[in-house]
């Protein structure tokens, strides 16, 4: 008990002063009350929120922000003609995402019924890529990927996530929800350790967020580059010394759907720009 | 909502909290930097050893930047930018850097304001120097200190 | 180098007298010569060591940059609109290959 109270006047010592100036403490964050009844947190708020202004400065502004200039080499590929049926992802992508372009950063990952299962968007794009358009599929973390479905997103920019996670969708939510709260790595830990139990706190100097993802993929100063969601879980098992699964990986699909699921009613960040 | 602590847990979290009271260390002030001298050094070289006047450069730098990758810097100084009244050459130095330069912005009577602004990387806190030189060879100074962390996770 | 056209912000149409913040940003590593590949091997310096602005043929600014500059150089500055042109915006590398974007600009 004496060793639980130390910590938290520690992080408390921290947190103090330097908190307030996050739209999170200021109280002008938008604060979202997540409509499920099952859903574990009270109030559902954007990393943005956590941030300080020289960070979201950068986001509003589309000329300041190098995650713009990666979703500006996507709408290259966009229209680009490629592979043997002669067409560019423009033509093809509506029949191949099943969902209208402009909603795509909302409701993804979604399950696909031509793929039987859930899929990404980068499932998407590659699955539409070999059958639609007799191309190569790109790899995960390509240019050409971060730069496509940071494009594709940046339609739905504003609006405001929806995923489903009922019928054909529930058994892969339940894997995600699962491994949410599993821990892992030698230091022992599961997603809601920090991001559940301590978002608005610190971690060493860095805040916690609610590990929200409605902004991927992003341009994080930490990568100095605009990377995809899978990335950052990769990278956080990493830190906490974990096995991190390929990308890709069905139990990463699983955990994409169900912090996307946390994060229902945020408004799209895509591309955003983060710590 | 916190969930309720187990034995089992707390152990975990005694290391949690041995590496925030470390880091809590990283985001107070700090004294004197790294590299006075080189600043020190480059200034006197670009003035001439010339006395530095002080007013009329505004700087827009945050108090703590919570990354030092890209960290915004910017300012704006007073100026009627004519032909004979007008800001050259304004230089922007960080003495904590393994050199202090960052970089420097040449401005002409055309633009009619003197500003700029751009992100630089800062390897720790450190002060952030911004000397202008004017049209007729004087110059003036202005100077902050920028603290920057060090983020704690996060992949 | 980079496969990605830099980002201008330049209004289309400007009144004369106005004062406008001209914003441009290129992607680009900036790497500083000090950090070091996945084995150990330093990566060489190479940066955009110079960004310059001409309207009409003529300069207006320039900035000199070095490595301290972030990846993915932005930058602002003013510039007041007095008649109808077109900006020519130019990135040296070091090595000196060179990026550049033109925006014209309507002044009424």
């Amino acid at each position: 008990m004496r060793l639980a109270i130390s910590i938290m006047m520690a992080l408390g010592l921290l947190a103090a002063g330097a908190n307030a100036k996050t739209p999170y403490h200021d109280g002008t964050a938008e604060v979202i009350k997540p409509k499920d009844k099952d859903h574990p947190l009270g109030e559902v708020v954007s990393g943005y929120d956590f941030r300080k202004a020289m960070i979201r400065d950068v986001q509003d502004d589309d000329f300041a922000n190098p995650a713009m200039l990666v979703a500006d080499y996507g709408e290259e590929q966009w229209t680009k003609v490629e592979g043997t049926a002669g067409k560019s992802m423009s033509e093809v992508f509506q029949g191949c995402a099943e969902v209208p372009l402009n909603t795509v950063g909302a409701v993804y990952p979604r399950y696909h019924s031509a793929g039987g299962k859930v899929m990404t968007l980068e499932q998407v794009i590659n699955m539409c890529r070999e059958t639609a358009m007799g191309a190569k599929p790109y790899k995960w973390e390509s240019r050409e990927m971060l730069g496509l479905t940071a494009f594709i997103k940046l339609q739905s920019r504003g609006s405001r996530l929806e995923v489903a996670i009922d019928g054909p969708a529930s058994k892969t939510f339940e894997r995600g929800k699962e491994l949410y709260y599993t821990r892992f790595g030698q230091l022992d830990m599961s997603c809601a350790h920090c991001h559940e139990d301590n978002y608005g706190n610190y971690i060493r100097a860095d805040m916690l967020s609610q590990g929200q993802t409605n902004g991927f993929p992003l341009y994080r100063l930490k990568w100095n580059g605009v990377g995809s969601v899978h990335r950052r879980f990769r990278g956080c098992l990493e830190n906490i010394r974990a096995a991190k699964p390929p990308y890709g990986h069905e139990d990463l699909v699983a955990l994409e759907l169900y912090t996307a699921w946390r994060g229902n009613g945020l408004k799209v960040e895509t591309p955003a720009y983060r710590n | 909502m916190k969930k309720n602590l187990e034995m089992r847990e707390i152990s975990r979290r005694h290391a949690l909290g041995m590496i925030v009271a470390a880091g809590s260390v990283v985001a107070t002030g700090m004294p004197a930097f790294a590299d006075g001298a080189a600043v020190a050094s480059k200034i006197k070289g670009l003035t001439g050893a010339k006395s530095i006047g002080e007013g009329s450069i505004e700087l827009d730098l945050p108090e703590i930047a919570e990354n030092g990758n890209a960290v915004k810097v910017a300012f704006s100084i007073d100026s009627p930018m004519t032909s004979d009244n007008y800001v050259k050459t304004v230089h922007v130095m960080a003495d904590g850097n393994p050199t202090p330069d960052v970089a420097s912005f040449n401005f002409t009577p055309a633009m009619g304001a003197c500003s700029a602004s751009t992100r630089m990387r800062l390897a720790k806190t450190q002060n952030i120097i911004v000397l202008a030189e004017m049209s007729d060879g004087s110059f003036k100074q202005a100077q902050s200190i920028v603290k920057v962390t060090i983020g704690g996770c996060g992949g | 180098m980079t496969k990605i056209k830099p980002r201008v912000k330049v209004p289309s149409k400007a009144a004369v007298g106005e004062m406008l913040e001209i914003k441009a940003l290129i992607s680009h590593p900036m790497h500083t010569g000090r950090a070091k590949d996945k084995k150990g091997n330093k990566i060489p310096r190479k940066i955009i060591n110079k960004f310059s602005a001409s309207f009409d043929g003529q300069d207006v600014f320039s900035a000199n940059f070095e490595p301290a500059v972030s990846a993915n150089p932005y930058i602002a500055f003013p510039f007041k609109a007095t008649k109808s042109g077109e900006f020519k915006f130019t990135w040296v590398e070091d090595g000196g290959a060179e990026f550049t974007a033109t925006k014209t600009m309507t002044v009424s």
